[in-house]
């Protein structure tokens, strides 16, 4: 398997708080990958850093270039951050955010048949395009963050902690959607959880983020299998 | 009833208040975009209008340019200066209190205003009007093509700001910026770039303002400083973040100043005269602050704790 991102003793700071020290890591094109861990291990941080939302040292390889630069040249490089807490444009409509997401495309027809694409994942975006995303629920703000992800054709798909505030049953729909995107169309996932049962459910493999640090790396499965693991890393 | 004469003058009355209270609209406008993307209250706005102004009236007196050309060139400098101010004054100070931002609009007014002054003098000048002076008949009523021509135009930019902001790819990214710009770097949007366009085009609307203003009232240094005022209380009015509402604010306004005016001389309270009305727009500011502060078409503000 071809590596797409590659990160190398990746540091980043929030003023004088260190809150990576050095992360390593890989992630393969088409493959899911979780980042696991405890509040404050620097989970969240670790995809920040990749979308560049906050000052980092270190290297990231992204599909055999170093990535440079801020947030806007993470999006043009074909990366597509959903922050923690959905990260939508509550003001605008639904159809708005999905053209947002496509922001940095120029192929208009292909964007155009693209709303319809993801409205075959999530078929009531179709129906309520004219709705202001404020007045969704929960859930169907993160759906909609996830569509107006898709809008980018990404090559890597950052997802930060979606399961956050979600009612169960939609939380497994959401990482079945996901399941899906990767399945059939071999998109490249890079997942943060604190629900490391879900997340190690999509994941081919996975890391666990200890303060700042790689703790642990290994197969979903093999981590999933190891009871001591379990215990003291993924808390169930 | 009114008597007919009477009422073709209050009709009169309303349709010039329409006007200038296009002119209210259009500079009520521009605050409401600034406060939107930058979230602080362009005090310069109105001495940048009256530079841009100036520009005008130099292309057509000085250079001998016909009006028209003048006016468009007039927009395009009025862009470009807006854009710029954004660059080079406001950038450096954005990201930290926004009363920092509210200082430097304050000394840019005060910066602007004395180099026009320099540059220009202080004496006044007359801008020519794109309109011809005379009045047409509709109804009965004798009405000013300047008020329609400035009503016209009001309409106009009113128009094509909202297909911009409604249409266009540039024109959801200017507003996605505006109320989230964090969540649209991430999306690929340049914030900082889409912030200085905001401004751009609020000096734009500005520049309009100014060029309506001028003909009629003769073209000074502070020139803009009432209709600055009058703005205010228009986007107040409305709502500060809200464009509608800076327009209906701006209309209402108008409208509002002239019939109390007219009804001061038929109905006994004489004493009522123009130097009262910015006082009663500065009454309508409080007002409204103190009984629905986000006005009539504007969000209440949540604050999250």
């Amino acid at each position: 398997m071809r590596t797409l991102l590659e990160l190398d003793a990746l540091e980043a700071h929030y003023g004088p708080v260190q809150a990576l020290r050095g992360v390593s890591l890989t992630v393969g094109e088409g493959e899911v990958v979780a980042v696991l861990g405890a509040n404050g291990a620097g989970k969240t941080t670790t995809l920040r850093a990749i979308s560049g939302t906050v000052a980092r040292s270190g290297v990231i390889d992204f599909d055999g270039k170093t990535l440079r630069g801020g947030p806007e040249a993470a999006a043009r490089a074909g990366i597509a951050h959903v922050p923690e807490g959905r990260g939508t444009f509550v003001e605008l409509t639904v159809n708005e955010n999905l053209r947002l997401g496509a922001y940095t495309r120029r192929e208009r027809q292909r964007v155009k048949a693209d709303v319809k694409r993801v409205a075959e994942y999530f078929p009531w975006m179709a129906e309520r395009g004219s709705q202001r995303a404020g007045t969704l629920s929960g859930g169907e703000q993160q759906m909609l963050a996830l569509g107006r992800a898709l809008m980018s054709r990404p090559r890597l798909l950052l997802l930060d902690e979606p399961s956050l505030g979600l009612a169960p049953l939609v939380v497994r729909e959401f990482f079945r959607i996901v399941r899906e995107l990767n399945a059939k169309e071999g998109l490249t996932v890079l997942v943060v959880e604190q629900d490391a049962r879900i997340a190690l459910s999509v994941s081919s493999r996975a890391y666990v983020l200890e303060v700042g640090r790689v703790a642990l790396a290994g197969t979903s499965d093999q981590l999933q299998d190891d009871e001591s693991v379990r215990r003291s890393y993924l808390g169930y | 009833m009114l008597p007919l004469a009477a009422f073709a003058d209050f009709m009169q009355q309303i349709v010039s208040g329409l006007a200038s209270g296009g002119i209210y609209a259009a500079l009520a406008l521009a605050l409401v975009i600034i406060h939107r993307s930058t979230g602080v209250i362009n005090f310069a706005q109105g001495e940048m209008a009256t530079l841009c102004t100036y520009i005008a009236w130099t292309l057509t007196v000085n250079h001998g340019w016909s009006y028209w050309p003048a006016f468009v060139v007039t927009l395009a400098f009025s862009f470009l200066f807006g854009v710029g101010t954004h660059r080079v004054v406001i950038r450096p100070v954005e990201g930290g209190n926004v009363l920092r931002i509210v200082i430097v609009t304050i000394g840019l007014l005060i910066a602007v205003n004395g180099f026009v002054t320099w540059q220009w003098s202080g004496e006044q000048r007359q801008l020519e009007s794109p309109f011809p002076s005379n009045t047409i008949d509709v109804g009965g009523v004798a009405i000013s093509v300047q008020d329609i021509g400035t009503i016209a135009v009001t309409i106009g930019i009113v128009v094509l700001l909202w297909g911009l902001f409604r249409f266009t790819k540039v024109g959801l990214a200017l507003r996605a910026a505006a109320v989230n710009p964090a969540e649209a770097r991430l999306v690929g949007v340049r914030v900082t770039w889409m912030l200085a366009l905001g401004w751009g085009l609020a000096a734009t609307l500005g520049a309009v303002a100014g060029m309506l203003t001028a003909p009629s009232v003769g073209l000074d240094p502070n020139m803009m400083a009432p209709i600055l005022i009058y703005a205010f209380a228009a986007a107040v009015l409305g709502g500060i973040d809200s464009p509608l509402g800076a327009v209906v604010g701006g209309l209402l306004l108008g409208v509002l100043l002239n019939v109390v005016s007219y009804l001061s001389q038929y109905h006994g309270f004489g004493w009522f005269t123009e130097e009262l009305r910015l006082p009663l727009a500065l009454g309508i500011i409080l007002v409204v602050l103190l009984v629905k502060p986000s006005g009539l078409f504007g969000h209440a503000e949540v604050k999250r704790v």
